[in-house]
């Protein structure tokens, strides 16, 4: 949470929870002006009232002063379909840099009413609209450009709607604890991979055979049924996943040192995040090695997003 | 050429909207030219056509085209385009192209802003209590229509739109009725717009030719509407005095050039009636009253022969008080000019009159002989009185009162001065009202212009001018019982003065009741009312500071509440019958830290939860959780009986 300079700043901008929790748009985080529509709804009005003064017209007045009302009904209802909206953070998958980031954002309603036309939208990304009907629950996603690999924040966004006539529109601006992570972009195009390499000699497990087991551990999903122990699970025990080691044919290690010197750091993550895709699509055991980092060879989806991850954070300076 | 139309206009909203604008304009069809009635009504349908069909719309250069014709069509058709009914034409040849342009929301928001204007411009017409609700009805369509246009999903039901549209001009109404009653009243016009002709307006003019009368008799138009603050005088009694006619050129008698009156020679008897009328608009000058009214008014000017004149001729409904004396002998003193003109009468007609009134003169020795002996002619002599008289040519007088007999209150009394001044006796014509219908529901009189009269005033030296009603001579039932009671069987008579049925006389009467408090009450609730009302309400001396105040406290509080009512159903937490025993079972947990986890799901939790358990609560809290875990995520309807087992059973669990 920034620190407020002042109560001034704090009240005019508020920065509102980042926590883990839901954000609650409490009533005195609920803004409301008129649109340009509202604008031309009072001039409008203003004509009403010239017409009825001029021409004495009493339903005029009449006319005049319930579109006059109605102005002042929108704005509160207008207001109370964002009052006491909570926000939580929904689900946020990885993506690879150039694509969209889209963050999920549940929408949760503890109201009487339905609250409908709630829009979200930040400062890169085009409003999105959804309906959450009373004590319900709805889903609503941002879609952020991205560019750069690494952690990208939600940051502030906003929460808006001009239902029910258009007149006024009402809006909150909030932070979640909600960040995507950004895969570097792979490398168009596909570079071979490196040669088998006889590292895997060395690890002393050389002709025990391609398929030797190595252990067990716990299930993830996207495991492989066939490498799922049945027999351990069928004892009563939970899912568990044989490993297996020594794959030693076709194993790949996929090193940051052997890439040719003229390339960039960038350059260098973009050849091998395109390398463990293609080791993945190939389902060639590969390893990755970076200048402070070394994943051992594997397959599957965690080891591919283990090796990923590796790559959207690798840090030049030696973070990790 | 034709251009797409935007996605977000479905075409159920964007046929919604032409019906709901249709139904606004539907009122002006009969006002404004044909040709521009048939063009809107066949632009309106090839626009819900096109929308049905999701076809693109005409190109904006043969709109434009069309725009610059209809002005030139309407700009000939009235000579002119800012009056009030080029304009109205105008505005709806507008709204009507601005359909064929509806391709954005921002072009729906402008004909629905447009629509609004033109609920008003119906106001222009008619004011009446079935207009008003009718043209309520189309507002409430059209928000609902700019509600459907605000939802972002697909909404194909439109009951929510209307349901919300309705509810938020409901919730309008309170403030409305504010703002009507304080928002500081201005007297129009603001500027010059030259008034529209009311030459559809029916009533008494300042002359009198055979059938004007009984034209206007045949109207159920009403002309004035009393309120009485003592019982009201008998029939007979109510002789509602409007224009006194002098001048008589064969056919038509007239009046006009009447001198203010200046003389007190008046002598009452007895205390005046006191009333309030209400007078429709009848483009003249005349405000009517009781014979003889008693008081002057404020913006009006009492004649010589008592006529009371508005300063400028009554356009809009209008609520004066005034008082009468029944018993009144005045005129004593009539300028010798003023006798004169009451004795003049054009050479060369209607000889065989002019005879029998030389007769009379030679037969009698004082005016009121003349009089009487003349009644006695109308009564004796078989004279009928009817609302169809036979046509009357040149020697109009002769003919009525030697061949034809049958006629009209202005027959009558154009026939008595008529002798009356060829026997020398000074007499004029003053035309109004007659008697009056009391309305029992509301308990005030509706005077019809059906109750057109026309009776005779001689001047018989010291008494004064007097009256002599020559049609009470013939149909006594005129003026005891009304004009519905005098005709005979068979004749003409308007809906409104008819007796036939009961129950239909009291629907009648209910019905003028309402419309007369509209009237009274919304219509007629001038910058005066406002003034009158603030004194009830304790100003001793309102102005508009006061009323600004007052407006901005009464707005203030009446939205106060109307915030409370929203908020209210913000905070109401409708509670969730198998959630809020859940949240007690985790929060008893979580108090002996075994609280689900973020991210942690009620069947992970609880198998987590359950180990860390004794056998016995580990096997309850199991089957809660299963319990929980069909109740909230089960395809079967949720049973109460269940609801309640999970309540009990989270009750029950000791840990």
């Amino acid at each position: 949470m920034p620190p407020s300079t002042s109560p001034v700043a704090d009240w005019i901008l508020p920065h509102q929870g980042t926590g883990h929790g839901p954000v609650v748009l409490t009533q005195r985080r609920v803004y409301i002006l008129p649109t340009g529509l509202g604008l031309l709804f009072a001039v409008t009005i203003g004509l009403l009232l010239i017409g009825s003064i001029n021409y004495n017209l009493s339903l005029g007045y009449v006319l005049t002063f319930l579109l006059a009302g109605l102005g002042v009904v929108a704005m509160l209802h207008t207001w109370r379909n964002l009052a006491r909206l909570s926000l939580r953070p929904g689900r946020v998958s990885p993506v690879y840099a150039g694509e969209h980031a889209v963050f999920a954002i549940t929408l949760e309603n503890h109201a009487g009413f339905d609250r409908i036309a709630i829009g979200v939208s930040a400062e890169a990304a085009t409003a999105a609209y959804t309906d959450v009907a009373a004590q319900a629950a709805a889903s609503i996603s941002i879609a952020l450009p991205t560019a750069r690999r690494g952690w990208l924040p939600l940051g502030r966004f906003r929460v808006f709607t001009t239902f029910p006539l258009g007149l006024f529109r009402a809006w909150s601006n909030v932070e979640l604890d909600e960040r995507c992570l950004v895969y570097p972009q792979p490398e168009p195009g596909e570079p071979p991979l490196p040669a088998a390499t006889a590292i895997a000699g060395e690890s002393g497990l050389h002709g025990r055979g391609a398929e030797d087991f190595a252990g067990l551990r716990e299930y993830h999903p996207g495991d492989s049924p066939r490498h799922v122990a049945w027999k351990a699970y069928a004892r009563g025990d939970q899912l568990l996943t044989k490993q297996f080691g020594g794959r030693a044919s076709s194993e790949v290690w996929l090193d940051w040192a052997l890439l040719p010197g003229h390339f960039g750091v960038e350059q260098r993550l973009a050849r091998l995040t395109r390398w463990v895709l293609m080791a993945e699509a190939d389902a060639t055991a590969y390893g990755l090695k970076l200048p402070h980092r070394e994943v051992p060879p594997g397959l599957g989806t965690t080891h591919r997003e283990t090796c990923l991850q590796a790559l959207a954070l690798y840090d030049p300076k030696g973070g990790r | 050429m034709s251009i797409p139309v935007a996605e977000n206009l479905s075409t159920g909203r964007v046929v919604a909207l032409i019906g709901s604008l249709a139904l606004v304009v539907a009122p002006h069809a009969v006002r404004i030219p044909l040709w521009i009635a048939l063009i809107a009504t066949a632009v309106l349908i090839l626009r819900a056509v096109l929308a049905w069909q999701g076809r693109g719309l005409p190109s904006p250069r043969l709109l434009v085209m069309l725009a610059i014709g209809s002005i030139v069509g309407i700009w000939l058709s009235f000579g002119m385009l800012f009056n009030r009914d080029a304009a109205v034409a105008l505005l709806v040849l507008m709204l009507c192209l601005k359909m064929m342009e509806l391709r954005s929301l921002r072009d729906a928001v402008v004909l629905i802003l447009l629509g609004y204007f033109l609920v008003i411009t119906n106001f222009l017409y008619s004011q009446t209590l079935p207009m008003a609700l009718y043209l309520l009805g189309c507002v409430w369509l059209i928000t609902a229509c700019l509600v459907a246009f605000q939802y972002r999903s697909v909404a194909p039901d439109p009951r929510p739109m209307l349901r919300l549209s309705g509810l938020m001009l409901a919730q309008a109404i309170p403030l409305m009725l504010v703002f009507f009653l304080l928002f500081p009243r201005v007297q129009g016009p603001l500027w010059g717009l030259p008034q529209a002709s009311a030459s559809a307006l029916s009533g008494l003019s300042d002359s009198m030719s055979p059938g004007s009368l009984s034209n206007l008799s045949l109207s159920d138009a009403v002309a004035f509407r009393v309120e009485f603050d003592s019982p009201p005088p008998k029939p007979n009694k109510l002789y509602w005095r409007g224009p006194v006619l002098w001048d008589f050129d064969g056919r038509t008698w007239r009046g006009g050039d009447a001198a203010p009156r200046v003389g007190r020679d008046i002598e009452t008897a007895g205390t005046p009636i006191r009333y309030t009328i209400t007078l429709e608009p009848h483009n003249m000058r005349w405000l009517f009253a009781i014979d003889l009214p008693a008081q002057r008014l404020e913006g009006a000017l009492q004649t010589q022969d008592f006529q009371l004149l508005s300063i400028r001729p009554v356009r809009a409904r209008q609520r004066y008080a005034m008082s009468s004396y029944l018993d009144y002998r005045y005129g004593a003193n009539e300028p010798r000019r003023n006798l004169a003109r009451a004795l003049q009468l054009p050479e060369g007609f209607n000889p065989r009159a002019r005879k029998l009134a030389a007769d009379l003169y030679a037969r009698s020795s004082t005016p009121d002989e003349v009089v009487q002996s003349v009644l006695a002619l109308f009564r004796g002599q078989p004279f009928y009185y009817t609302l169809v008289p036979p046509e009357l040519g040149r020697d109009n007088i002769d003919e009525f009162l030697f061949e034809t007999r049958r006629g009209f209150c202005e027959h009558y009394a154009a026939s008595f001065v008529f002798l009356m001044r060829a026997a020398g006796v000074p007499a004029r014509i003053v035309t109004g009202y007659q008697g009056g219908v009391l309305n029992p529901i509301g308990n005030y009189l509706i005077v019809r212009q059906s109750e057109a009269h026309a009776w005779a005033e001689v001047w018989m030296g010291d008494e004064g001018w007097v009256r002599v009603d020559p049609t009470a001579a013939v149909s006594p039932m005129r003026i005891e019982a009304g004009i519905a009671g005098a005709v005979p069987a068979g004749d003409p008579l308007p809906l409104m003065v008819r007796t036939d049925s009961e129950w239909l006389k009291r629907l009648r009467f209910s019905w003028d009741a309402a419309a007369n408090g509209w009237n009274q009450w919304v219509l007629g609730y001038t910058p005066e009312r406002q003034m009158q009302m603030l004194q009830r309400a304790g100003f001793t001396r309102p102005n508009w500071q006061n009323l600004a105040v007052a407006l901005m406290a009464v707005t203030s509080f009446v939205t106060a509440i109307l915030c409370m009512l929203l908020l209210a159903r913000l905070r109401r937490r409708v509670p969730d019958p198998v959630l809020s025993p859940w949240l007690v079972l985790q929060a008893k947990l979580t108090r002996i830290g075994l609280g689900p986890r973020p991210g942690e799901g009620p069947v992970h939790w609880s198998d987590r939860a359950a180990t860390a358990l004794p056998a016995e609560a580990a096997d309850r809290l199991r089957t809660l959780a299963d319990l929980y875990v069909r109740l909230r995520y089960g395809r079967d309807r949720v049973k109460g009986r269940e609801v309640a087992e999970l309540r009990r059973g989270v009750r029950a669990l000791r840990v």
